[in-house]
Formats: structure tokens, C-alpha cells, sequence
């Protein structure tokens, strides 16, 4: 099937907005990206730097799947527009490794089997980073409060506290 | 052959899956990838009149627009859209097929486009006219019109028998539409292979059940495309059946002659499968000495106007319980909806709720401990089929998790316990589901080296199928775990069914041991021909592979290498493919049990219920890994949690149309919602239901939750609330 629109000529074209350059780092890597002003954050990591350790759960910030440290804080990749991260530090769930050595989330992760089909784990991971940096987190019940920004339908959240608990040296 | 099975084994997976780098069906980024975004119905039936893709089509980028207008060919025949999982009955809902609207949300174009935010943006831009025709989604407007669909299966005169007993309850409950909405987003990645080959990343719960069907649908030949899904980001039945993105991300990349992606929104995955709502109807008639006499178990569920759904909500109570005098009977009502699908535990998660709220309800008119009247109930038959049980350690289950709960200290009276300024309330239920498997195939390739690669179709939807066929593969081929690869979710490799319904561990297991003894009978062969072989007059029977060589199990002296083997043989891999082998035994009921206690608190004043404790005791015979059935259990309690709390598809009736199709106000479990969650596996030993002995586990940890919370609910309130979710409003 021919391209229809190819037939037309640019004029009548609806313009998609134009692209704009920003400087993000991601994982210690400074990227030098061309984006529209509407791609968020996620579809960036995703799309073009092929970082699909970040994932896509509802797109607008309820599930928390796209959770990745900006700056060093968590935040909805989804809801976070590229260009508005001009200059910013990236971390995704492929940054937190160092050198093949697992950070200590991520191995308690494995150890409490806090995660079954794995497709909330790389948020839960970088909400649990972000969340331990933070310091706000005393208790089982603080962990959990804090940790309900990041859904799993797995339903591993006990497995989850637990993991967390143990990386932050209270297990 | 026990050094893996039964240990608390971590993922192998583990290490992929918190590393991100398991990829879904939307992780594959390839050249020239064109992204999809549907639109859909904004009416809940009727025609479209007029579809005008003009201004989607004028947006810079966009590279296509498909309707059912134009869009390449597909079948026409139901047969070619009837998937493994189909119902027998009905005809197959075909996307972009015809002008018809038959539910709301229904998807009716796809635009294609170079970037996915154009795509997405354009989408937004289409023109279309309906010609809309009465609806109906209220299943209550339609119960009358319901239609009996499974013959019943009555014994004695429960009717009679009910009207006769010395103590009678009799009620009617109610489960509304719920969702899986499993994490990951419905997806299908299309990678146009040139020479009319495509390879579809797609999620689905069976890559071989969505190959067949994207073949019969566009009519290709087998070899010309292949279905892989390594990684599912949690299924809980929604990916069953080939969903509609599978479809349209073909149909794309055969319009565009190149590759696609497709992944649908949070919102338009509700107008894939779901739990149908339904109406349970229960009578129970004991003697005062809290025997049943009479049973009556009645459902009206929910189906399309297009496909006979329909699951076993009404033949539990004839597990479970004795009595004389039963009657069943399941109802399907027809929505202007799309067909229902299987949700965790189908049939049983909604009838045993009711089943077991009733029995609550007995015991409280009885005056008797819940746990007593159901060891007076006990039944050791199935007596809808009149057959023994392969193993049954339901009473196990009631006692265990009665001591771990630290029952004996309740006081039966409602609203007598207290903590604080909340009401404490502890309620029990019992569960039961069904013991099955299913022929699958499993190829090993064994190398001299001492490696083993393990492969099946099968699919690793979170349930830790990696993991377990590696511990049996490890153990049945006597090497270290490390030694075992294991590939699965590839339509290419050995076959398997859908995983679903808690067979796969059974299934996949069965078959990796019996391709593990063809391999041990070939290391034999080559064993016995060496000069002065230690196994020379050895029986197959009698040698087992342990530490990397082929043992004598009446003498561990002799021995030879697994290396030494091979060698001898001139082989340097052996590789042996065979499928399971089931006897079809009609003696024996084959079935799990669970007992559930649970603690809620509630704010007198405000009605919040909180699920503080649930202790779920299972008997699902052996257990191969503790660790990750352990986790499903526990997972199978939040999804009992939601049930019972939280979940809830709401309709506005009026527009047919759902208000609530998004991850926020659809609710489910949160973390701070979940608290001591304890889960005990009962040992049951059972050379009967297979020769492992396994059972399955995916679906018995949801089944009864919902009543042992909604029993706590009424025990710490006073109040019964017989339709679910109990939220706070259903208190005041």
C-alpha cells in the first residue's frame, strides 16, 4: 500500500512540533539528543537511547514503572517532559550496577524475591534508591507509605519492604 | 534427584530482571520503526457511519491511517479467529474487521506513523459518525434474560430438603467487573524480516496459541512467522487469548512493508478481557448438629453478545463439603461488552467467596466456630463425580493455619474485639482449585562439557517457570544448576500450552524428566559399549546421573563421566526432545486446598478496613520451589486483598461506557496496603495425581481470600456486606 502522504505536498501538512537540542546525562553518559518539546522523558530513555530497562505501565503517573533518579531524586519518567531536563543527571535501573557488581538493592531484590514478572522492578529498584537517599523511610510502615507511588500486581510488596529493609541495613 | 527441587532456589532470571535487562514486547528497538496508536469506539453499539482520516492523515509523519475500510485482508471465516483458549461457542471478536460497534472502546482505526507521539497525536484527530443502537451493561437489567448454560449436575431434592432443615441461610452475593491490569501495557512488536517473514514480539500468556492464530488470521504459512515473548510483564489470564494489538500491529507492518510497534494504552486495555460481574445465589440447609442437607449454588454471569463465555462458578460447594441434596446451575446474561476472559482462579475466586461467605453466615446461625462447621462438612469424596481425591490436606490446612493465627483466641461474638479506637475481626474461608496438566514437550541439549541447555515454549509470566524447569533439569540430569540454561516464550522451540490455570509447573517438569531419561538411556548405551565399562550389565532403571556421571543405584562405585560417555559414543552433545506423558487416570479428583485466616482492623468511625494479618495454608502437593510458590501464594492473597477491599469496574450505564479505566481509580492494592502476609505449604505427599507429585500453585492463593476478609469484616462490625469491594461507604 502506497504512502498517501507522500502524495501531498509539505504545505498542507499539519506540522508535528519542532525539535530542540538539550544535554542529558544518563548513567554517567552525557547524550546529545534533538527532541520535541511533547516526548517525555521515558519515550527518550526508551526510543532513543535504547534503554528499555524503564518501563511504560500507564503513562500518566499512576503506576510508577517509569521511575527513574533525576538529580538524585525519583521521579515519573512518563510525566517528566525531555526537554524540560536540560543539563540533568539521569539514573536508570542499567546505571545501578557497578562494574557487573549489583547494587545492594537490587541483589536483595533477588535475594527476598521481591518481584515475579519483573516489569514494575526496575521503578520499584530506583524508587527504592531514591527512597533510601532520602532518609525519610524508619520503619516497615514508613517504607511502605513511601514505597505506594510504585504499584506491583504481582503483589510482591511484603517481599518488597523486606528487600528494602535488608539494603537499608535493617533486616 | 533433590538437590534443586524443593529448596527456596532464587530466579534464574533474577539478575535480568533487576538489571533491566529482560526485554518485553515493547523493548526491541529495530531501524525504521513505524509506532501505532489505536482509536477507539466512543459509543457502546451501533455502526460506524463515516470515518474521515483526512487531518490524521495530513500530520506531518503520519505514515498511514487503517480502518475497516482499507486495511490489508484478513480471514473471514470464525474458524481462523479461534484461538486454543476460544469459547466453543460464539463468534470471535476481529478487530477493524466491519462497520459494527459491539462494545464501547472497540478499537476502529489504527494510525501509523515515524514517531509514536505523532502517531498519538494524530490519532486524536479522527472524524467519526455512528448510527448508535440501544445498549445494555447493567447485568442486574439483564438477569431475567439470563440462560442456563451447564447442565445441572443435581443430586437428591435440595429444594425439598432445604425447606426441611432445622437451620437454613440463604442469600445472594455479588462480584463486579474487575481487571487484571497486569503492569506491563499490552504490546506487540513487529519486525518485518523482508521475504514475507515476520517476527512478532507480542505479550501473551502462549506465543504458540498467537502463532497459529496470526496465521490462520492473515493466512500465512507456519515457517513465515514466528511469536516470541521471553519476558510477560504479568498476564493473571488477560493474555490467554491473542488480544486485538497482536492484530493491528501485523496488519501495520503488512500496510507499511515495514516494522511496527503497537502498545496500548492503560485505558483501551479495558476493553480486553475481564472478570465478569456476577450474581451468586446460595442455600444452605444443616441439621442442628451443623451437617449440610441441602446445598443450592446458583450464578448469573456475565457474557458478550458475541461469545459464550462461561466458567465453573456453582461445583465447588460438591468438593468441599457432604450433603445429600445439591442443586447447581450457571447463567450467562448477554452485555453490549467484549467477551469476558479468565482472571486468576475463574469460577472459583468468585463462587467460593460466595460459597464460603455462606458458610460464615451458617455457622453464625449455627453458633458454631467456622473451622468446626467445616470439619463437620468435611467431604473426603468428590461427590460431584463420586471419586476419592489423589490427596486432600484440607483438615491439615484448617489446623495448622488455625495455630499459626492463634484462633482458640477468638471470641465469636461481632464487635467484641478491639485495638485501640478500631474494631478488630478475624475471619477464615476455605479454598479449592483443580489439580491439572496438560501435554508439553521440553528439548535438552546436553553438551560434553557438562552444560545442559533446557528448552519449551513454555511461557515465564512472573510464576518462576525459569527457575523450577532448571531445578528438576538440574536434578534429573544430575549437574549443578549453574550448568542449566533455559530457554522458553518462543514459538520455535519445543510445545507447550498456554500458561495458564496452574498446569505449567506440572507440565513442564513432567516433560523435562522425560526428556532427561532419554538422555540418561543414551549415555547408557554409549556407557555399556566402553571397554571393561563399570555399568556393563546395568538396567536403565537402575543407573541415575548425579554429579556429572551416570551412577549405578546399587553401587555408587561404579560410575562413568558423562564426559567419558559422550566421548565413547563420538557424540559431543546429545540432544533429545520428548513430551510429558500423563496417565489419563478418571479414578481420582485432582484438586488443591487452602485454608485462610485473616485479621482486619476498622476505624469505628471513618469504616477504613485495614488487612492486617493473613495467614493462607496450602496443601498443593510438592512443592518445587518454596521460595517463588511461596511468592505466588502471596501474591494470590493481594489479589484476595483487592478483591475484597478495592477493585471494582465501574459503568456508567447511560453511555455503556467505563468511568474508571485507568490505573488510579480502578484500585488495586498499593504497598501500604499489604501488611503480614504469612503463607504455609502443608505437606502433601502424592504418587497418585502425578509422578512428581505436583499440583500447581498460580491460582489456589487468590481462591477464599475475599471471604476470610469479608468474614473479618462482619466479625469485627456486625455488618454483612455481600457486595463487593467492602469499601468504607458499605459500613456507614
Amino acid at each position: 500500500m502506497p504512502h498517501e502522504t507522500a502524495a501531498r505536498s509539505s504545505a498542507d501538512l499539519i506540522p508535528v512540533p519542532a525539535k530542540i537540542p538539550v544535554k542529558i546525562t544518563v548513567n554517567g553518559v552525557e547524550r546529545e539528543l534533538s527532541v520535541a518539546p511533547w516526548t517525555t522523558l521515558l519515550d527518550v530513555l526508551r526510543d532513543r537511547l535504547d534503554l528499555t530497562g524503564t518501563k511504560k505501565g500507564c503513562d500518566h503517573g499512576q503506576c510508577g514503572a517509569c521511575t527513574v533518579l533525576v538529580d538524585g531524586r525519583r521521579v515519573n519518567s512518563c510525566l517528566t517532559l525531555a526537554v524540560m531536563k536540560d543539563g540533568a543527571q539521569v539514573t536508570t535501573v542499567e546505571g545501578l550496577a557497578n562494574d557487573g557488581a549489583l547494587h545492594p538493592v537490587q541483589q536483595a531484590f533477588i535475594d527476598h524475591d521481591a518481584f515475579q514478572c519483573g516489569y514494575c522492578t526496575p521503578g520499584q529498584i530506583c524508587s527504592a534508591v531514591g527512597l533510601i537517599a532520602e532518609g525519610k523511610a524508619h520503619s516497615a510502615d514508613e517504607i511502605r507509605e513511601l514505597m505506594s507511588g510504585n504499584l506491583c500486581r504481582c503483589g510482591a510488596y511484603p517481599n518488597i519492604v523486606a528487600a528494602i529493609a535488608q539494603a537499608m541495613g535493617r533486616s | 534427584m533433590t538437590a534443586y527441587i524443593g529448596t527456596p532456589t532464587s530466579r534464574i532470571d533474577g539478575r535480568a530482571k533487576v538489571t533491566g535487562q529482560a526485554k518485553y514486547a515493547a523493548d526491541y528497538n529495530t531501524e525504521r520503526l513505524a509506532y501505532g496508536a489505536v482509536v477507539t469506539s466512543t459509543i457502546a453499539k451501533g455502526r460506524i457511519k463515516r470515518i474521515d482520516t483526512a487531518s490524521a492523515k495530513g500530520v506531518q509523519g503520519v505514515l498511514d491511517v487503517l480502518t475497516h475500510e482499507k486495511r490489508p485482508p484478513m480471514a473471514d471465516k470464525d474458524e481462523a479467529w479461534k484461538d486454543d483458549v476460544a469459547p466453543e461457542k460464539g463468534s470471535p471478536f476481529r478487530p477493524l474487521y466491519d462497520d459494527k460497534i459491539r462494545f464501547n472502546h472497540q478499537p476502529i482505526a489504527l494510525v501509523l506513523a515515524d514517531e509514536w507521539e505523532t502517531a498519538l497525536f494524530a490519532a486524536t484527530l479522527l472524524h467519526v459518525e455512528y448510527e448508535e443502537q440501544p445498549h445494555v451493561t447493567d447485568l442486574h437489567a439483564q438477569r431475567a434474560k439470563a440462560f442456563l448454560v451447564e447442565p445441572e449436575k443435581s443430586r437428591g431434592d435440595a429444594a425439598r430438603a432445604f425447606a426441611a432443615s432445622a437451620v437454613r441461610h440463604e442469600a445472594e452475593y455479588f462480584i463486579p467487573t474487575e481487571h487484571h491490569n497486569p503492569m506491563e501495557l499490552f504490546a506487540s512488536t513487529v519486525i518485518w524480516e523482508g521475504g514475507g517473514k515476520l517476527t512478532v514480539h507480542d505479550k501473551t500468556q502462549g506465543v504458540q496459541n498467537v502463532q497459529r492464530y496470526l496465521c490462520n488470521v492473515f493466512n500465512k504459512p507456519s515457517d513465515d512467522l514466528r511469536v516470541l515473548d521471553p519476558f510477560m510483564g504479568g498476564g493473571f489470564g488477560a493474555g490467554l487469548r491473542p488480544q486485538y494489538e497482536c492484530v493491528l500491529a501485523v496488519l501495520g507492518a503488512l500496510a507499511l512493508q515495514r516494522s511496527v510497534r503497537l502498545v496500548l494504552t492503560r485505558a483501551q486495555m479495558y476493553a480486553l478481557g475481564h472478570r465478569p460481574a456476577t450474581i451468586e445465589r446460595l442455600a444452605l440447609g444443616a441439621k442442628s448438629d451443623g451437617t449440610l442437607n441441602a446445598i443450592t449454588h446458583e450464578a448469573i454471569a456475565v457474557t458478550s453478545q458475541f461469545e459464550d463465555f462461561s466458567r465453573n462458578d456453582t461445583g465447588w460447594p460438591g468438593l468441599l463439603y457432604k450433603s445429600a441434596n445439591t442443586k447447581f446451575g450457571h447463567k450467562l446474561a448477554r452485555l453490549d461488552v467484549s467477551t469476558p476472559s479468565d482472571m486468576r482462579a475463574p469460577g472459583a475466586a468468585t463462587g467460593v467467596y460466595a460459597l464460603e461467605s455462606a458458610m460464615d453466615e451458617l455457622a453464625v446461625a449455627l453458633q458454631l466456630d467456622p473451622v468446626e462447621l467445616r470439619l463437620r462438612c468435611y467431604s473426603e469424596r468428590d461427590q460431584n463425580e463420586n471419586l476419592p481425591y489423589t490427596s486432600k490436606q484440607l483438615r491439615e490446612c484448617y489446623r495448622q493455619g488455625a495455630e499459626a493465627f492463634g484462633w482458640s483466641k477468638r471470641n465469636p461474638q461481632p464487635r467484641s474485639m478491639r485495638d485501640g479506637a478500631e474494631l478488630v475481626g478475624w475471619g477464615m474461608a476455605s479454598g479449592v482449585w483443580e489439580a491439572l496438566q496438560m501435554p508439553t514437550a521440553a528439548r535438552i541439549v546436553l553438551t560434553a562439557n557438562g552444560h545442559a541447555e533446557v528448552s519449551c515454549a513454555a511461557s515465564d509470566i512472573g510464576t518462576g517457570t525459569y527457575t523450577i524447569v532448571a531445578q528438576v533439569a538440574a536434578d534429573s540430569l544430575g549437574l549443578p544448576i549453574e550448568n542449566i540454561s533455559v530457554k522458553l516464550g518462543d514459538s520455535t522451540l519445543p510445545r507447550a500450552p498456554v500458561e495458564g490455570g496452574s498446569w505449567m509447573a506440572a507440565s513442564a517438569s513432567h516433560a523435562v524428566v522425560a526428556a532427561a531419561d532419554e538422555v540418561r538411556q543414551e549415555l547408557l548405551t554409549s556407557a555399556k559399549a566402553m571397554n571393561d565399562s563399570p555399568l556393563a550389565d546395568a538396567k536403565l532403571e537402575d543407573v541415575v546421573l548425579a554429579k556429572g556421571k551416570l551412577v549405578s543405584s546399587k553401587d555408587s562405585s561404579r560410575a562413568v563421566s558423562i564426559a567419558d560417555a559422550m566421548r565413547h559414543g563420538g557424540a559431543d552433545r546429545i540432544v533429545k526432545e520428548k513430551t510429558n506423558e500423563f496417565d489419563d487416570d478418571p479414578s481420582h479428583a485432582r484438586n488443591t486446598h487452602s485454608a485462610i485466616f485473616a485479621e482486619v482492623k476498622v476505624d469505628e468511625e471513618l469504616g477504613i478496613i485495614r488487612v492486617t494479618r493473613v495467614i493462607n495454608a496450602v496443601a498443593a502437593g510438592r512443592i518445587l520451589n518454596t521460595k517463588t510458590a511461596g511468592s505466588q501464594i502471596m501474591g494470590g492473597v493481594v489479589w484476595g486483598i483487592g478483591m475484597a477491599l478495592h477493585e471494582e469496574t465501574v459503568y456508567d450505564h447511560n453511555f455503556g461506557r467505563i468511568m474508571n479505566a485507568n490505573i488510579a481509580e480502578y484500585h488495586v492494592p498499593v504497598n501500604a496496603d499489604v501488611h503480614d502476609i504469612k503463607v504455609i505449604f502443608v505437606d502433601e505427599p502424592d504418587e497418585t495425581v502425578n509422578p512428581l507429585g505436583i499440583k500447581g500453585v498460580g491460582e489456589i492463593g487468590i481462591v477464599g481470600v475475599a471471604a476470610a476478609i469479608a468474614n473479618a469484616v462482619y466479625h469485627a462490625t456486625g455488618k454483612r456486606v455481600r457486595n463487593l469491594p467492602i469499601t468504607l461507604d458499605k459500613l456507614m
